[in-house]
């Protein structure tokens, strides 16, 4: 094996100008294979530290909530708290079930069907936060404002969501979300 | 390429021996230990899982009466083999204050998968009274919190003797465990033949009662294990052949110095 | 230097404004470091290289831990349980302490034997020592912080300390405490000082390389570079084999990490703090076991502390209590068994540090302690009668030599 001279640098190495063709490429190889490993240990090392600020078990366990619709009377709204937001939970009325059918898709502004929007029609499950800035619209209670169209009302900005969830009149661009449940049984359903 | 060997066996053999070195004692220790092989230890050990779901059954009926184990949470059961409704239903016999109301008060509910194990005292003074004084320890870390833990429970659980030696007078209330720093321990003896009939047919011998309940509760205290071997394997493999190729590579860009 | 033109331009952009490629390339490319360095001299970037591990774990621990007395305990067991990959952070910053200690153990010992700390080197070592304090502080304050038995009790005995100190002592604990024992406003305040003292480390660091730069490196013959012809740059030579370096570290600290995660520690702190339970014997982490062992030789409390501290003061005096014109152990046959016997004296303080102070533990720690400064009193009188071994002409000139007698035997 050929040696260069120990010049006043020593050489780079790998790089380096003389020694056969061959031994270069060999030289190269390992560079790279190394250089691959190190760079995939090192990616494989932080998967740890990113993954580590994702929600954490005690966190997703309390990521779904389960209700018991039961004793929810007809015409009665219930609040839980789901992943640390409102979930309006409406025991609806025929008559209020009828106005949310009832409806041109013109009128709204985020046009969406209320059978798109429900499984059981008697059932309204939203979480209750306005589409605008935030707020918790009103209309829970038997003594809130139920805004124009019989729903909910947000008093922050005036957005008045019909028997539906849906945005009717005011600044809040789209209608109260749907988030995902399913039913349990006839009178359980779990959120989220 | 030899003198990479040599080092990585050193460094590698360093270590070994290092940890394979019984814990500096720091106190005199009760008697002496007998230990036990246990299914998670080595490169390549890891939890039994039916001595797991076992040794749950021992500590749900037998143990939990008195200790707690609060830093485990009834959904941490499914780790063991213990499905969704089976869950639902080990919680839900328990009852924990929550609260308050919208009227103002505190409540009763049944525990669910979320929440940790109900405790089997409201608090700690609570369980020294129906404890003759003594405080039950909680047995959630009980196998880290003891020098060689695991052989230390296994060893203490089994440890009873009918009759103390002549030289020892038992206060009231204790009873003799030669295991049990100063001998005397406020837990009378609580394994015996037969003391659980276990659902997967097992014959409950002592031994293997104290063999799953040791297992159930290394378990509560460590149960990261199984993954921290399996990622310490890969990860040691990965750096022997890191380490081989930078060693290579050290070889090669030396080879003009040298 | 033969990155394609728009790199170039790009950098020179850089470059001109702020010089970090120009301050890249003289101080960790073409840096002229010694030829005949070993593997001793990989120390000090493994230092680095844990220091940096222990920052990015801790900062990731601290995004889960909470520092109240009610809670951090059971903050520390959700990091274990329930955090993604929690375990293996806090692991790795447990074990990574550890190593940081041994790594940094080893790299003074280097200069001990070497010489590293004479003539220029001397504010070098002064940084290294302050560097050394900070450590021994953050990891201190850090092992409070799980609030375990012996967190609790062990940040008790430390503080209770200072009370040794005349008129004030004890004025000073309880502005230390924040209160009348080891409490929440303890607690609190260790962990915004631990959070704090790395940074203050890590500028010392830079400072350190600083003054390493200024002087360049030592080397084992202890004697000065005499030209181009005895160094080499450092990247690649130590560039690749601090790699290396740090791929054997790994293997040991990740071994310990996944298979003997609680080999250096104390069981005891498995057990949430109780202030009216102390535990049987307590024992700092081993680290600082020596040092322990020191203050418990004394009888006198305040005594004790003053020796303790001076064990590691005296390492500032060495420069100048080391009179020997001769830096490398290799050339000086008295010192270089001094060195063992004083590396064995240290060991054996360990030990009697991890011990019960009863029986013949305390006249082998009283002994231990006495060697200990003696070794550091003798020494103005060694560097005065040791003759030391001829230093060869140069760092080239035995490589050159033995070289070219190995190329005629080829030949």
């Amino acid at each position: 094996m050929a040696h260069s001279a120990t010049t006043a640098h020593g050489g780079p190495g790998p790089t380096a100008h003389g020694g056969p063709g061959e031994d270069r490429t060999r030289r190269d190889f390992l560079l790279y294979a190394t250089s691959a490993v190190g760079v995939a240990g090192t990616a494989l090392a932080l998967w740890p530290f990113i993954d580590s600020m994702n929600p954490a078990a005690d966190v997703l366990a309390l990521s779904s909530s389960e209700v018991d619709l039961a004793p929810i009377a007809e015409g009665q709204s219930v609040t839980v708290t789901w992943r640390g937001k409102p979930v309006f939970i409406r025991h609806r009325t025929a008559e209020e079930i009828k106005a949310a059918r009832d409806v041109n898709p013109g009128e709204m502004p985020d046009p969406q069907k209320d059978e798109d929007r429900v499984q059981k029609p008697e059932w309204l499950v939203l979480v209750g936060v306005c589409t605008h800035l935030g707020c918790i619209p009103l209309g829970q209670k038997p003594t809130d404002m139920k805004g124009q169209f019989g729903g909910w009302f947000c008093p922050c900005h005036g957005s008045h969501y019909d028997t539906s969830g849906r945005i009717r009149l005011g600044p809040a661009p789209a209608n109260l979300a749907v988030p995902s449940y399913t039913f349990q049984s006839d009178t359980t359903i779990r959120i989220g | 390429m030899r003198r990479f060997v040599v080092s990585v066996l050193s460094a590698a053999a360093f270590a070994v021996s290092v940890s394979a070195l019984p814990p500096a004692a720091s106190a005199s220790e009760g008697a002496h230990l007998e230990k036990q092989k246990w299914s998670w230890s080595g490169l390549f050990g890891s939890y039994d899982q039916a001595a797991l779901k076992r040794g749950f059954q021992v500590y749900n009926e037998v143990c939990a009466n008195c200790h707690s184990l609060k830093l485990v949470a009834y959904r941490n059961l499914a780790e063991i083999g213990f499905g969704e409704d089976e869950i639902k239903a080990i919680a839900g016999v328990k009852e924990l204050e929550d609260g308050p109301n919208d009227q103002g008060e505190m409540f009763t509910r049944f525990a669910k998968a979320s929440d940790h194990f109900v405790p089997p005292f409201k608090n700690d003074q609570a369980a020294r009274v129906a404890n003759g004084g003594a405080l039950p320890p909680d047995l959630s870390l009980i196998t880290k919190a003891r020098l060689n833990g695991p052989d230390y429970v296994y060893n203490l659980l089994l440890g009873y003797k009918d009759t103390p030696p002549a030289d020892v007078t038992l206060m009231p209330g204790m009873s003799y465990n030669a295991v049990f720093p100063g001998s005397q321990i406020g837990m009378p003896p609580q394994i015996f033949d037969g003391l659980v009939t276990y659902a997967d047919g097992t014959k409950a011998t002592p031994e293997q009662i104290t063999k799953d309940v040791v297992t159930f509760l290394n378990w509560a205290a460590e149960p990261e294990l199984n993954a921290r071997h399996g990622m310490g394997a890969k990860t040691l493999i990965f750096l022997l052949v890191l380490t081989a190729l930078f060693y290579a590579l050290k070889r090669q860009i030396w080879s003009d110095v040298h | 230097m033969s990155a394609p033109a728009s790199r170039n331009k790009l950098v020179k952009w850089i470059d001109d404004r702020l010089p970090v490629f120009t301050l890249m390339q003289h101080s960790a490319i073409d840096y002229p470091t010694p030829k005949n360095l070993n593997y001793w001299w990989n120390f000090g970037s493994l230092a680095l290289f844990v220091m940096i591990i222990m920052i990015l774990t801790g900062i990731f621990l601290a995004m889960n831990y909470t520092p109240h007395t009610a809670h951090a305990f059971e903050s520390v067991e959700r990091i274990m349980r329930d955090v993604n990959y929690g375990w293996l952070l806090r692991y790795l910053h447990m074990n990574g302490a550890s190593m940081f200690f041994l790594v940094v153990f080893i790299h003074i010992f280097r200069g001990l034997y070497y010489g590293s700390y004479k003539n220029p080197r001397e504010i070098l070592w002064w940084i290294g020592l302050l560097i050394f304090f900070s450590m021994m502080a953050t990891a201190f304050l850090g092992y409070v912080l799980p609030w375990g038995q012996m967190s609790f009790w062990g940040a008790t005995v430390i503080t209770n300390l200072f009370s040794a100190i005349p008129v004030v002592g004890q004025s000073i604990v309880t502005w230390l405490w924040g209160g009348f024992s080891v409490d929440n406003p303890t607690l609190n305040r260790f962990f915004a000082l631990h959070y704090l003292l790395p940074f203050v480390m890590f500028a010392l660091v830079f400072i350190h390389l600083w003054a390493l730069h200024t002087v360049k490196s030592g080397n084992p013959l202890g004697i000065d570079v005499k030209g181009p012809q005895d160094t080499i740059p450092f990247h690649p030579y130590f560039t690749i084999k601090d790699l290396y370096g740090i791929g054997l570290l790994l293997i040991v600290y990740l071994y310990f990490v996944f298979y003997a995660p609680n080999f250096f520690g104390e069981p005891d702190n498995y057990i949430p703090a109780n202030p009216m339970v102390t535990p049987p014997h307590i024992v700092p982490e081993w680290y600082f076991l020596p040092f322990y062992a020191i203050l418990r030789a004394v009888p006198d409390k305040l005594f004790g502390v003053i020796l303790m501290f001076a064990s590691i003061l005296v390492l500032f005096l060495l420069p100048w209590l080391d009179t020997s014109k001769v830096r490398s152990a290799r050339f000086r046959p008295i010192y270089k068994q001094l060195f063992w016997l004083f590396l064995i004296d240290c060991l054996v303080l360990g030990y009697i540090g991890a011990k019960p102070p009863e029986g013949g533990y305390v006249l082998v720690g009283r002994i231990a302690t006495i060697y200990y400064f003696a070794h550091f009193a003798f020494l103005p009188i060694l560097g005065w009668i040791e003759r030391p071994r001829p230093l060869p002409e140069s760092i080239s000139a035995p490589v050159i030599k033995g070289g070219a007698a190995k190329m005629m035997e080829k030949a």
